[in-house]
């Protein structure tokens, strides 16, 4: 119990530090004019007036710095004057569970084939079989996701949609589960396929080289003494060992995609997810929708690691050592 | 005469294309250590795996009483490993999976080969825990690896070896990794199990654990068996030049431990390199022409020795 507080705390100060940085790039930079920013390109004078008043910005820095942070997380009312005073915490708020199913439902995925794919490899190293799925792999992993996203729309949405096959693909966009279930699924199947292929690539092979690495342990070796199969052997004793390198992998994956990272596959399905948003605020040098998505990305960074770090305790009990008797 | 539970014949084993064992012939008995002695890469290892099937068989012939195993199909290899030949290995730490529990690891071979709940099959864990005398054996079922000490540990893998009740256990040094006195515990509790529970073979490169332990010895050099017989007779009065070095290199069991010990000059030759001849001629004083030729273990003096010193005078 104490090592989880110990994570949340330290992962409240890592917060605290980027929210630091981020706020010194935008607003504590020599020669920046915050306010000339944050209301965007061509403001009238009041507007202007209204803001540097507003956020403090005729204040000392450490002022201008906590307003920000309480129109951030605490008033949640910070706005975004490019577009006409949209409030851009709620819009963080919206777009998060688009960001959410993609990469959660790509995970399950890649996760999923690429343990089969590992574990298929590793039982007949160096077959027939072996090679051509690492050299499939290699192949996913090198298959740029914007270049496939687009191939596959151009496929489904355009040239082949009204065949048998590709039908049932719905318009480009999002469907919120509540609304529907099975559009919310049929909207994204094709943009999880997308995304999860050069991840599943990428965590096939490693998790190879991992089973691989583990058949010479002595485990391994006490295993197939004890008279188990081999598939037996490979996930109750190599893939219970492998999975500790894979989680650490698996969980920065997961949270840099979360913090904006799936930008690509959400800009070319029109997903109006997380990275799609810093996508048009970067466009539009949209400051506080900018600073809106940078801060959360780093929030749902920091938790996601956290949470990797907790399910490490639970697989690797050598890391519980202090806790009475495992 | 004991009964055997185990006959090996002219065991050959090829790794990688070089011969590793060469004609090794050797018997377990019932109640009797088997000691198999050599220096690191004499190729004891190789052979228990051999046994283990878990590498190929060359040629010869291996019989656990009366079938015949070199040749089996890996299915039916699976069904024995475990069940009817177990093996203890040298490093307990390493040898257990370090997250799962103990008790898991041993429940899990007692299921692979017997059709019992998860209840009965840790009743019996903590039963053959508790013959092993592990001290709060239920408790100790539940712990990790790292949890218990090197005795418990190596406890605990023979508790896993036994659970099976196999005929033969195979133990490849399984006290070169516990500090002195958990060596001698270790190794009583394996003289029980060979009155007791199964066949012994108990794997060392120290003249000192054999002759503590086991009944009869093998000693092995280069993939080859030089001299093979009761352990009094042997301990004795050595034959085998290698024999008679592998003594000299071997402390005073029960005496201080000299300052300096005696050691085999030279290196054991790789199975590459293995001579032509007689496998210890290039390091043995005794060395003559006649050595040029592979000597056959003939008995002699109560024993078995694969000299040319000791042909036609028996
Ligand atoms: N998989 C393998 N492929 C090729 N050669 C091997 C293999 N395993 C072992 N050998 C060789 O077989 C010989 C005997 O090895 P083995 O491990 O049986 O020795 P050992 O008597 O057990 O030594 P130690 O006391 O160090 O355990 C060595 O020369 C080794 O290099
Ligand atoms: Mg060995």
């Amino acid at each position: 119990m104490r090592s989880v507080a110990l994570r949340l705390g330290q992962g409240a100060c890592v917060l605290v530090g980027i929210s630091m940085l981020v706020f010194a790039v935008f607003f504590a930079t020599p020669g920046a004019d915050p306010t000339a920013r944050i209301a965007g390109r061509g403001a009238s004078p009041q507007i202007l007036a209204r803001i540097r008043h507003d956020y403090g910005f005729d204040r000392a820095l450490p002022v201008q710095y906590i307003r920000m942070m309480d129109k951030l997380f605490v008033a949640r009312d910070l706005t975004s004057f490019v577009d006409h005073g949209e409030r851009v915490v709620p819009e963080v708020f919206a777009a998060a569970p688009v960001t959410l199913s993609l990469v959660g439902g790509a995970a399950i995925i890649w996760v999923g084939l690429s343990v089969l794919i590992g574990v298929v490899c590793a039982l007949w190293p160096n077959g027939i079989v072996d090679r051509v799925l690492m050299g499939l792999s290699v192949l996913l992993l090198s298959i740029p996701v914007f270049w496939l996203g687009e191939v596959v729309n151009l496929v489904t949405q355009s040239r082949y949609h009204d065949t048998m096959l590709f039908s049932w693909v719905p318009p480009l966009g999002y469907v919120p589960f509540l609304q529907s279930p099975s559009g919310w699924f049929r909207s994204l199947l094709l943009p999880w396929l997308v995304l999860s292929s050069s991840f599943a690539g990428l965590y096939a092979r490693v998790l190879r080289a991992e089973l691989m690495a583990a058949s010479g342990e002595d485990y391994m070796r006490t295993a197939r003494a004890k008279g188990l199969s081999p598939l037996r052997i490979m996930l109750n004793h190599g893939l219970r060992m492998s999975w500790l390198g894979f989680v650490s992998l698996f969980g920065l994956d997961v949270a840099q995609l979360i913090g904006g990272g799936a930008l690509l596959t959400e800009v070319v399905f029109a997903l109006p997810g997380v990275g799609h948003l810093t996508y048009r605020a970067l466009t539009d040098l949209d400051l506080p929708l900018i600073m809106a998505t940078v801060l959360y990305s780093a929030a749902f960074v920091v938790i996601a690691n956290a949470l990797v770090d907790l399910v490490y305790l639970a697989l690797d009990p050598r890391l519980r050592t202090g806790t009475r008797h495992g | 005469m004991a009964e055997p539970i185990l006959q090996v014949r002219d065991l050959c084993v090829r790794l990688s294309g070089r011969l590793i064992l060469d004609h090794v012939s050797f018997d377990v008995l019932r109640g009797r250590t088997l000691g198999v002695v050599g220096e690191s890469g004499s190729g004891k290892s190789v052979t228990a795996s051999a046994l283990m099937g878990l590498v190929p068989i060359a040629s010869g012939s291996v019989k656990f009483g009366s079938r015949e195993v070199a040749g089996l199909s890996e299915r039916a290899w699976r069904a024995l490993r475990g069940r009817q030949i177990a093996m203890v290995f040298q490093d307990p730490m390493s040898a257990f999976l370090p997250v799962r529990s103990v008790g898991a690891q041993i429940d899990e071979q007692i299921r692979a080969h017997e059709r019992l709940s998860r209840t009965d099959a840790r009743a019996r864990t903590v039963q053959l825990l508790q013959r092993m005398e592990v001290p709060d054996a239920a408790q100790m079922a539940r712990r990790y690896p790292h949890q218990l000490s090197g005795g418990l540990r190596q406890r605990a893998m023979i508790a896993m070896a036994l659970s099976c009740r196999p005929d033969l256990l195979i133990a490849d040094e399984p006290t070169t990794a516990l500090d002195v006195t958990v060596q001698a515990q270790i190794l009583a509790l394996l003289r029980e199990v060979s009155q007791r529970d199964a066949g012994v073979m108990l794997i060392t490169h120290d003249m000192g654990v054999v002759a503590q332990s086991c009944a009869d010895v093998v000693v092995m050099y280069a993939g080859v068996i030089v001299e093979r017989g009761s352990v009094e007779t042997i301990l004795q009065a050595p034959l085998h030049p290698y024999t008679q070095a592998l003594m000299a290199a071997t402390p005073e069991i029960d005496g201080p431990r000299p300052a300096r010990l005696a050691t085999i000059p030279g290196q054991p030759p790789s199975p590459a390199s293995r001579p032509q001849g007689c496998v210890f001629q290039p390091r043995c004083g005794y060395a003559h022409e006649a050595c040029g030729r592979r000597p056959p273990l003939r008995s002699h003096a109560g024993r078995d020795v694969a000299c040319v010193l000791y042909e036609g005078a028996a």
